[in-house]
């Protein structure tokens, strides 16, 4: 989609949100840890583990996505 | 009808107003919402650049990946209200609201990408209207264009209203605030980027609805200790009911809550209803005529399947985990309506339920995100489609035809904008009327089955002639009609039209879908029978038989799409056994 025209592909744009999500939910996850919300569940810490799998999904975007050199 | 002051006061005290209801956000839920905006605009403000002409503009250049195709296929049709609602429907059927995933979707999905795609594909239209010109002329064309657009931008008002509502229940929001801010963004994208931007979006929209959703289903699982302590956690709760079966209590429609029998759901739903949106509704064909090659064209709509197939994880079962273990049973609107001191809650705020169950801090700003961008993704595709239609299908053959490209690239920025007006005040009109949301839901629902009728007999028999086609459709839409108001202003006729006195709304849709396509088969055959066909000569790459399908011979077995629809149509089968 994005050869002939040099376009970013649509990949790395996800790839760059849900990096940004995941690192706010795994901050949050982390400063909630000794607090844990009044949500059923809490003790699992949800947002850590989630945060990262975000971080680990849009890093994995970003790096097989990033613009190379001849994109402009 | 546009009131700015409050328009200013909304848009002034919106945050204020965000803790006044059900669920309350902290500041880094609102800093994910802000962000998610900022990401969507900047999309739209880079792809501009690469939508400078028609075929940019309104087909995203052709040259979308099967993947991104697909992806975008799937997104456009997954709007917030579709989740919350059908949420809302599986606590109030049970897991029979799954049949519109999978019989309802998945079959019809399968048959666009191996039956009907090619043609689509081949014969290079633009749009469903546009393949109709090509079959039948301009008369039924027009009819279908003309219906499909001022249907579409209406149901984009509706939707608007729908959504700013729900933001005004769960979180506390401004109605006008919720209105202008979201419908102005895709706006602005769509009238910047065109499709590429609609696509692109739908894309990254996709993502978001799944990772905001997908916590729920999971921890409520956690919670039941899986599914069958979900199971026995329904059963306590809801003694003597089925909320876990799918064929079981469709043997009459007196075992279940739809009032609708097994027949209805294959050949109604199945068969008809389905087959029309996810076949002849361009809000989502558009997606996939996008693709770069034949074989892109016809794997988007497989690879969209896919996930349609599990839709229902992130939709029915927080329905079904609802009914398990919320420690209040929720009601139809129009109890909550009639007992407003009990702070009751509605069958579709489920989900929104579910959310401020599971989600704290962060996810619950994702989630709240998810919802949004449901919204954002419908709202684009019906402004996308609307644009093209208008522009190719209505003003191109009808008002202006020889104009440049140019031109019709800026009447399509131009309807974008203009069309998001007219929904903006469909939106404020209903809000006013609100019984009009009810006779916009129903009129698009009178045309779904009378359009696909009509393009796939033009596909599939060469004889059906060009008068066959536009009586054909019309007599298909006077049928919905008729039977629509019929069973309104008479509702002792409900029987004769569903065969069952006590079916619900959903199951008189399903069997008015059924009659309406066998008008459309009855009326365009006799017509055809006498009236002239056309040469086969004019009828090349647009029906059956006179269009040569690329081979796919030398692509391995596993890369053809007949084998992953083959597999996905296997899962399917499986699915039905599993829960039947």
């Amino acid at each position: 989609m994005s050869e002939e025209r040099h376009m970013i592909p649509v990949w790395f744009f996800a790839g760059i949100l849900l990096f940004v999500y995941g690192i706010l939910i795994f901050i949050s996850g982390l400063t909630e840890w000794s607090h844990p919300p009044d949500t059923v569940l809490a003790s699992l810490h949800a947002p850590v583990w989630w945060g990262v799998i975000m971080i680990v999904m849009g890093g994995l975007f970003i790096q097989l996505f990033r613009p190379k050199k001849t994109d402009k | 009808m546009i009131d700015f002051g409050a328009l200013l006061h909304g848009l002034v005290l919106a945050p204020a107003a965000a803790s006044t209801g059900m669920i309350g956000l902290s500041p880094v839920d609102l800093a994910i919402i802000a962000i998610y905006f900022a990401a969507v605009l900047g999309i739209g403000f880079y792809l501009k650049n690469y939508a400078k002409s028609g075929e940019d503009f309104f087909v995203a250049g052709r040259e979308m990946t099967a993947w991104v195709a697909g992806l975008a296929f799937i997104s456009a049709n997954l709007g917030s209200l579709e989740l919350m609602g059908w949420a809302g429907n599986a606590y109030q059927y049970g897991i029979l609201a799954a049949h519109w995933y999978w019989v309802g979707a998945i079959p019809a999905m399968l048959f666009l990408a191996i039956i009907m795609m090619p043609f689509y594909y081949i014969c290079k239209t633009h749009s469903v209207p546009g393949y109709l010109q090509l079959r039948y002329g301009h008369a039924t064309s027009g009819l279908s264009a003309i219906t499909f657009a001022v249907m579409t931008i209406l149901m984009s008002g509706v939707n608007m209203y729908a959504m700013a509502v729900v933001m005004q229940v769960i979180l506390g929001w401004n109605f006008t605030f919720s209105v202008w801010v979201s419908s102005l963004t895709v706006g602005i994208y769509v009238a910047l980027g065109g499709l590429y931007s609609a696509i692109f979006n739908e894309v990254v929209q996709f993502f978001l609805i799944w990772l905001g959703a997908l916590l729920i289903p999971i921890l409520g699982l956690v919670e039941t200790g899986g599914w069958s302590g979900m199971v026995a956690r329904i059963h306590h709760n809801f003694p003597g009911q089925d909320f876990t079966h799918m064929w079981g209590p469709m043997l009459h429609p007196s075992q279940n809550p739809m009032g609708v029998q097994w027949f209805a759901i294959v050949f109604g739903l199945g068969a008809v209803l389905s087959m029309g949106y996810w076949t002849t509704d361009f809000l989502v064909v558009q997606r996939v005529i996008a693709a770069k090659d034949i074989r892109s064209a016809k794997m988007a709509p497989v690879i969209g399947a896919f996930f349609k197939m599990a839709v229902p994880f992130i939709v029915i079962l927080p329905g079904l985990l609802g009914l398990a273990v919320l420690p209040f049973h929720l009601y139809p609107d129009n109890v909550v309506a009639a007992h407003p001191a009990q702070h009751l809650h509605k069958f579709d705020q489920v989900l929104p339920l579910m959310m401020a169950r599971y989600l704290g801090p962060g996810l619950l700003g994702l989630g709240i995100t998810a919802l949004i961008a449901g919204f954002m993704s419908g709202m684009a595709g019906n402004i996308s489609a609307f644009a093209t239609v208008w522009t190719y299908d209505i003003y191109r053959p009808f008002i202006k035809k020889d104009a440049t490209d140019k031109h019709y690239v800026n009447m399509g920025r131009w309807c974008t904008i203009v069309g998001l007006f007219i929904s903006i005040a469909a939106a404020y009109v209903v809000t006013h009327f609100g019984s009009l949301m009810d006779y916009v839901q129903a009129l698009f629902s009178f045309f779904i089955a009378p359009l696909f009728g009509t393009v796939i007999i033009g596909m599939l028999w060469k004889r059906a002639t060009k008068a066959a086609g536009f009586w054909g459709l019309l007599a298909g839409i006077s049928t919905a009609v008729g039977i629509f108001f019929t069973i309104r202003f008479h509702p002792n006729s409900v029987s004769w039209f569903c065969f069952y006195s006590g079916a619900k709304p959903l199951a008189q849709q399903m069997w008015q879908a059924l009659w309406a396509f066998v008008a459309v088969v009855v009326v365009s055959g006799a017509v055809t029978m006498v009236t002239k066909p056309r040469p086969e000569a004019e009828l090349r790459d647009l029906v059956m038989g006179l269009t040569e399908i690329p081979s796919e011979g030398d692509l391995p077995f596993v890369k053809r799409p007949i084998f992953w629809a083959g597999l996905c149509f296997a899962i399917f089968l499986v699915l039905q056994w599993i829960f039947r």
